[in-house]
């Protein structure tokens, strides 16, 4: 028993000993550099990249060039040990040279570019003005910042494209849209009937004024936030001339409250053409187009106050809409008026869909120019439309199956990288 | 003439427009051919600022709407209330802003003091309606009514779970609505900007070929 108790005790003791010694080591162990040789004290710098080149940035203004390199023989292989690699860049051959970029470990080109010009306020010293000669090197940062020997001093001057090829295939859409819009608009004239689907909203625009009529209220016509120079806002003007033309006939009161002054004066000279073209020029009274706001809520509160006050029988809403559309609709619909909303901002779409009776969706406003007019030349666009959108769904069907396929060439074909 | 001369205007400015977009260089190239040497304007963005000047010169033209309108309401028994108000609020944003000076922009003037105290706080009530009015909106939308309400309904149903604190029943659907948003949801999506971009195109095409003139007060 005794025996055993000496055995416990020195194990014990030893054991002892033993941690002392490595806590010791641990808490008071003098700084590796200390005792450590130089040349193997910390972890091996990683191989430099090779083959750095640099290159004129494509389709720019002539402020950027293209970087390209070779990975290090130890970026995911070798050592392994490349964290990032660290650009350097200078405007005189002979340095000094600064850090530009450091790019994560496994890429191979960067983009350098600053196109901010400087001026006496704010000087810029990095700007790549064109025709700009610039210096690289490049080194390899591996694990605890250890750097590897910098690349050979490489350079690249900056030149302006003065096309971006970039864009060309847009181009060409475009050209190939507009030959369809001037063949069908050629075929409407000679007098091809074209037939296009019914909208729901659309024909509900000659129902609306003449409940308005009925009724003996106004109709509320709002063109919403956006400015003259927006598509939907142009196309708001366009519904805005027939609907006022109809309502000088039916001698029915429409009021326009707008929120830009440059809208202003367009939908005054829309409205007051349509009293002109229908015959009742006395019947139009610029007062019922007027200016509110140009801020947004307070223009919601003065239309909610219009609304709720004039009660009309019919409230369009044709143009650009933001927040305030389902403020708008909701304050509409608790006033009893028949509903009819057409707008391109797709996320005000849902709430236009759940609180108006009818809306246009998209390219439906723009196209209700055509179905309002039912001229041959404006049916025509809408045919070159559908035309376009056919060969647009045939280039999708072939991407997909070139991505599916495995076909880079036609993979490229059909991407543009803008 | 009268009409000619603007359909001209619009469809030679359209078409530099048009062309700038794909040969951009090129035409800041010739654009610095009129600029003095030594001084560098950019073409898009001075184009840009051309539209927000023509903006401010029409400025005047709104506020004499804005007052004539509501002047004349002051003679309406029923609008007189709402007119007068309008009109003591633009006086005195009018005058508080001019006898500050530049001092009216800065924290503390009466300006500010009214814009801040005032006006804000009325543009938060506006906004904050809308909390209401997506309630009462969608109670009427999500009804089921009809085989595709009932389907909206679901899928609404689907998608709010995702976002309400409700611990497990919150992550078990976290893949089915991220399919929702990003297959159906993000298909229709497409399809709309598709359908808008071409509408665009077309209506700028028609624009700057004079076929589309309702914008200039006549078809």
């Amino acid at each position: 028993m005794k025996h055993v108790f000496k055995v416990k005790l020195t194990i014990t003791l030893l054991i002892g000993m033993a941690l002392t010694l490595s806590v010791g080591q641990v808490c008071f162990a003098q700084p590796e550099t200390m005792v450590a040789p130089p040349d193997t004290s910390g972890p091996p710098a990683p191989q430099p990249p090779t083959n750095l080149r640099v290159e004129d940035e494509p389709n720019d203004f002539g402020h950027g060039l293209k970087i390209r390199w070779n990975l290090s023989a130890d970026d995911g292989a070798g050592l392994n040990n490349v964290v990032a690699y660290e650009l350097l860049r200078s405007d005189k051959a002979e340095g000094p040279f600064t850090q530009r970029a450091v790019i994560p470990k496994g890429i191979s080109e960067y983009s350098d570019k600053d196109e901010t010009r400087p001026t006496e306020e704010a000087p810029n010293p990095n700007f790549m003005d064109e025709n700009s000669t610039w210096y690289y090197q490049m080194v390899a940062i591996g694990d605890q910042q250890v750097r590897s020997n910098p690349t050979p001093i490489v350079s690249g001057t900056t030149r302006p494209n003065w096309i971006l090829l970039n864009k060309i295939p847009i181009l060409i859409v475009v050209i190939i849209f507009t030959i369809f819009l001037l063949v069908f608009i050629s075929s409407a004239k000679k007098g091809k009937s074209l037939y296009i689907r019914p909208l729901a909203g659309i024909n509900a625009v000659d129902d609306a004024i003449g409940r308005a009529t009925e009724m003996g209220k106004p109709i509320l016509y709002i063109l919403g936030l956006g400015t003259a120079g927006d598509i939907a806002t142009i196309a708001g003007f366009t519904i805005l001339a027939r609907v006022a033309k109809r309502t000088a006939e039916y001698q029915t009161k429409v009021i326009v409250p707008v929120q830009d002054p440059v809208v202003l004066v367009v939908a005054q000279e829309t409205v007051r053409t349509a009293y002109l073209e229908a015959g009742r020029p006395d019947q139009y009274n610029p007062d019922n187009v007027f200016f509110v706001t140009s801020m947004q809520f307070p223009y919601v509160a003065a239309v909610n106050g219009i609304m709720l006050r004039e009660r009309p029988a019919t409230n369009f809403y044709m143009g650009v809409f933001y927040a305030e559309s389902l403020i708008l609709a909701e304050t509409g619909n608790v006033a009893g008026s028949i509903q009819i909303a057409g707008t391109d901002q797709i996320s005000q779409l849902p709430f236009f869909v759940a609180a108006t009776d009818y809306t246009l969706i998209g390219e439906e406003l723009y196209a209700a120019s055509a179905y309002l007019s039912q001229e041959p030349v404006q049916m025509g666009t809408l045919k070159a439309q559908d035309y376009t959108k056919a060969i647009a769904m045939a280039i999708i069907v072939l991407g997909i199956i070139a991505i599916t396929a495995g076909w880079p060439f036609i993979r490229d074909l059909v991407t543009i990288n803008l | 003439m009268k009409r000619e001369l603007p359909i001209l205007i619009v469809g030679i400015t359209g078409t530099i427009m048009f062309f700038q977009y794909f040969f951009a260089p090129a035409f800041q190239h010739a654009f610095q051919w009129f600029l003095p040497k030594g001084t560098y304007m950019d073409f898009f963005a001075t184009s840009q600022d051309w539209v927000i000047v023509i903006g401010i010169l029409a400025l005047p033209l709104g506020i004499w709407s804005l007052l004539k309108a509501n002047v004349n309401k002051l003679k309406v028994p029923g609008e007189r209330f709402y007119s007068a108000v309008l009109l003591g609020g633009f006086l005195a944003m009018l005058i508080s802003g001019i006898a500050g000076g530049r001092a009216s922009l800065s924290a503390g003037s009466v300006f500010m003091t009214i814009f801040n105290t005032v006006l804000i706080p009325i543009q938060a009530t506006i906004f904050s309606l809308l909390a209401f009015f997506i309630a009462s909106a969608a109670y009427r939308a999500f009804r089921a009514r009809s085989v595709l309400a009932t389907i909206l309904l679901l899928t609404a149903f689907i998608v709010m779970f995702r976002f309400m604190p409700l611990g497990p029943i919150s992550t078990i659907n976290l893949s089915a609505v991220s399919w929702i948003l990003s297959v159906p949801n993000m298909a229709a999506k497409r399809a709309i900007y598709m359908g808008i971009a071409l509408g665009a195109t077309a209506t700028a095409i028609k624009i700057i070929l004079g076929i589309e003139r309702t914008y200039m007060g006549r078809d």
